[in-house]
């Protein structure tokens, strides 16, 4: 894995395991049962935390809990500035998320710019009662007046580190590294 | 990607990822507009008459919040003698992003591209009996719906094309994508109606329609087009239909997984029957639905990416 060459590891897979267990029931606790909780995903690797929490959620709850994707790519502000990415799955559950508690999830919170962009893909999508925010790692240097409703770590970065995420579904292991800097 | 001229100019991995965005297009159909070309103009230049080419390239530029213009030849300049060169003069200093050209003279979209008179893509719409990449796109899109999945090609589907191959943009475009794609094409056609050549295409060719229908997985029927027809090819309309049209008896002959395409607009009668065209295997609906999705997909890899 050349990607974490000289990378330190910041979270282990028992630590993972941990926070995303304590997001769950954080997010039982504050949506009293979660019973019109949506879980969308942003791809790529949103989306499997997504799931885990969906899954986490449904063994608390002892029922399923609607879990979907949402790619942001197409809505983006910085689309002329950056080289195109693939498009990535889009799965709305039942088609629809009108008048349901959504909780956007995603791996690394960074400027804010991927959450806004997902903002206004949901607009387009329908009325969802309350949108909420679910993050594994919030790096801090927000450009956007954005928070996170429930964070697994936060993680104080300089600007030019790297935060680099590996889950087992497509990168074999879990693990959380911060790589760069001085 | 900075034009879309061609079939023939594009890899078989750009092809897949057209269709893997036109895939990713449908996901999001549940959204009401998407904003990534907001700020973006696209021009569609027609020469030539044309239904659901041009309402569904404007269709897709709109869902993508692009700026549409709507230029036909007919009421406009062009019919007081003005040249394609002046025309793209004009559209140019009007700041067109992406031009859709459709026009009657073959390699009109590479001279337009080529030529240094604008700074935007073009895409070409058709020109003349060359090309029509997005209608060639748009099928293989239907036909992967059918017989593949995203990512992935059509290695080993049988796909028969059937008519006026002479004057068809559709066959050439889509002979030469197709089997970029992995498929066997089969060409049957009167031979006059064959153009000089046709042994040096992928694709093989057969005079005798019944022969080939049992193994196919889809078959194309092509319109006759008696606009671009100034010779007698064949006898007769019924002969012709006798012998190349698609009617009930041939569509018992093919595979029950089979699909029925044609790229519109039919002679219901002529190449194909009545009972054909609104029989289950027949896409034909289904492939005008995808043309739109087809078009973003071109529309977002030209104006928004600089890779491809």
């Amino acid at each position: 894995m050349s990607d974490i060459v000289g990378a330190r590891l910041v979270l282990d897979a028992s630590e993972i395991t941990r926070a995303l267990t304590r997001i769950s029931h954080e997010i039982v606790e504050r949506s009293k049962g979660a019973s019109d909780v949506v879980l969308l995903g942003i791809p790529t690797r949103g989306a499997f935390i997504a799931e885990r929490l969906a899954n986490n959620l449904a063994l608390i709850q002892e029922h399923p809990v609607q879990v979907g994707t949402i790619d942001i790519t197409l809505f983006r502000d910085d689309l002329r500035r950056q080289p195109m990415r693939t498009l990535m799955q889009t799965q709305i559950p039942d088609g629809s998320i009108e008048n349901s508690l959504v909780i956007l999830v995603d791996d690394v919170f960074f400027s804010g710019r991927t959450v806004r962009a997902a903002l206004d893909a949901l607009n387009e999508f329908g009325r969802p009662r309350t949108v909420q925010l679910a993050v594994l790692i919030d790096r801090g240097h927000r450009e956007l007046p954005i928070r996170a409703d429930y964070v697994g770590k936060n993680l104080p970065t300089s600007l030019d580190e790297k935060v680099i995420v590996h889950l087992a579904e497509i990168d074999g292991e879990d693990a959380v590294y911060i790589g760069g800097g001085a | 990607m900075k034009h879309l001229l061609s079939s023939e100019d594009l890899t078989r991995e750009e092809i897949i990822t057209l269709l893997d965005t036109a895939t990713r297009m449908a996901e999001l159909s549940g959204a009401k507009k998407l904003p990534t070309l907001r700020g973006f103009t696209v021009v569609n230049l027609f020469f030539e008459d044309s239904t659901r080419t041009r309402i569904s390239f404007e269709a897709a530029a709109k869902r993508l919040s692009a700026d549409v213009i709507n230029f036909s030849a007919k009421g406009s300049s062009v019919s007081k003698g003005e040249s394609l060169k002046d025309t793209a003069l004009t559209l140019q200093a009007m700041g067109a992003d992406a031009i859709v050209v459709r026009h009657p003279a073959s390699g009109s979209a590479y001279r337009l591209a080529n030529a240094g008179w604008i700074s935007g893509s073009v895409i070409n719409a058709g020109d003349g009996t060359h090309q029509h990449p997005t209608q060639s796109l748009l099928d293989a899109y239907t036909l992967r719906n059918h017989f593949g999945e995203i990512g992935g090609d059509l290695s080993g589907k049988e796909i028969a094309i059937v008519g006026d191959i002479l004057h068809s943009r559709v066959a050439r475009s889509n002979i030469f994508l197709l089997s970029s794609l992995g498929a066997r094409v089969h060409v049957i056609a009167p031979p006059t109606l064959l153009p000089i050549g046709v042994e040096t295409w992928p694709c093989s060719v057969h005079f005798n329609l019944d022969d080939v229908l049992p193994k196919l997985d889809a078959i194309m029927m092509l319109r006759i087009q008696s606009e671009r027809m100034s010779d007698s090819y064949f006898p007769s309309e019924l002969e012709y239909s006798k012998r190349y049209g698609l009617d009930a008896r041939r569509l018992a002959l093919l595979p029950e997984h089979a699909i029925v395409m044609h790229p519109g607009p039919m002679n219901r009668g002529l190449e194909i029957s009545a009972t054909v065209a609104d029989s289950k295997q027949s896409v034909i609906v289904e492939q005008v639905a995808n043309g739109v999705l087809i078009r973003m997909a071109v529309l977002f890899h030209i104006l928004a990416g600089e890779t491809l």
